[in-house]
């Protein structure tokens, strides 16, 4: 599926990376650019995490329409992150439920997280990456 | 785990998320505006004194004094320089911005 | 202790910057290493040898490229972030080259710590 060359950097560490994405889409840039660290991540066999809390659960809504505003679509790249083995998609429940959405709602599948088992997750990563 | 905060808590949800989060043992460190939740009577100062019971708080004091806050920190609330700042995140094994 | 920095905004705009830079410029001092600082987002507008601040404040690019020079830190702008915003090779203050985000990877995976300076 991916057409980059590995890029592993050859020393054959790997590390829990989590990226933490809170920010809602199209109001900044930070999910489109967030996703775009993700993928090239993606090439170097990392143990890859990818936690949407607050507004970042609003980056995997299904029936995104972004042409009104004219800004490019990135929603379908959510999809893509699987061929790359991006697999580990967490969302925590308390987000979810005060924005009205259930995993329904999403363009992906997810892990539903409690706050403790969020906070758990983030604790014992090696490399936590914020947008 | 060592948590960075920067924004003001009236300002973003940053600081909640991140005391919601946060796992027992735990450092906080406020910094850049996200200062103000330290100092006595702001809104967020009940939050943070009650956090301060199972994570350890801190502040970085060229930020309170930039605003004039050096003088209202709350007790409990441990005031680091950008030296003690680079301390804490040597000393813990990894951190975590929320931004 | 090797040091990687991550600078997600701009200079003057938000203090991210600033902190960043006392952070490298501490941790310096109390004998680490600060190997790579890499920007993105908005981040790559600390690159530019353009800015002509007033002479009575920083001059955020400045400083970062004496960091480069006296420390010999690499200031990495991520490419695809610097094209949006019109940061080229032409505009490059000294010490910052533009690169892939690769070189922020590398940074997580080789280093001991990874500090985010953002919004």
């Amino acid at each position: 599926m991916s057409d980059m060359d590995d890029m592993d950097d050859g020393s054959g560490v790997v590390k829990k990376f989590l990226f933490l994405n809170r920010k809602a889409p199209h109001g900044t840039v930070y999910a489109l650019e967030g996703l775009e660290v993700v993928l090239i991540t993606a090439a170097f066999d990392q143990d890859v995490s990818m936690v949407f809390t607050d507004d970042g659960v609003f980056q995997l809504m299904k029936g995104i329409d972004s042409k009104g505003i004219e800004v490019k679509d990135f929603s379908k790249t959510y999809r893509a992150l699987e061929g790359y083995d991006i697999e580990k998609l967490y969302v925590d429940q308390a987000s979810m439920d005060a924005r009205g959405l259930t995993e329904d709602d999403l363009i992906v599948d997810v892990t539903v997280l409690s706050v403790d088992e969020m906070a758990n997750l983030m604790a014992e990563q090696d490399v936590v990456i914020s947008f | 785990m060592l948590h960075i905060v920067n924004k003001s808590a009236a300002e973003r949800s940053s600081l909640e998320s991140c005391l919601r989060m946060a796992t027992k043992g735990s450092a906080v460190l406020l910094i850049e505006d996200a200062v103000y939740a330290a100092t006595n009577g702001n809104a967020a100062a009940a939050k943070i004194q009650a956090a301060a019971a199972d994570l350890k708080i801190y502040a970085l004091g060229p930020d309170l004094a930039a605003r004039g806050m050096a003088g209202r920190v709350l007790d409990g609330v441990n005031v680091v320089d950008y030296g003690g700042f680079v301390d804490l995140v040597a000393e813990h094994s990894n951190c975590q911005s929320w931004l | 202790m090797q040091f990687g920095i991550l600078v997600n905004e701009g200079p003057y705009t938000h203090q991210a910057s600033d902190t960043a830079y006392l952070f490298a410029r501490s941790a310096i001092e109390k004998g680490h290493t600060v190997p790579r600082v890499f920007f993105y987002h908005d981040g790559v507008n600390n690159s530019t040898r353009l800015a002509t601040p007033p002479q009575d404040d920083r001059n955020v690019s400045a400083r970062w490229s004496k960091l480069a020079a006296d420390h010999g830190v690499d200031l990495v702008v991520c490419v695809a972030a610097a094209q949006r915003r019109g940061i080229n090779d032409d505009v490059l203050a000294p010490g910052f080259r533009i690169s892939g985000l690769g070189q922020l990877v590398e940074m997580g995976i080789q280093y001991d710590r990874l500090v985010t300076f953002g919004d």
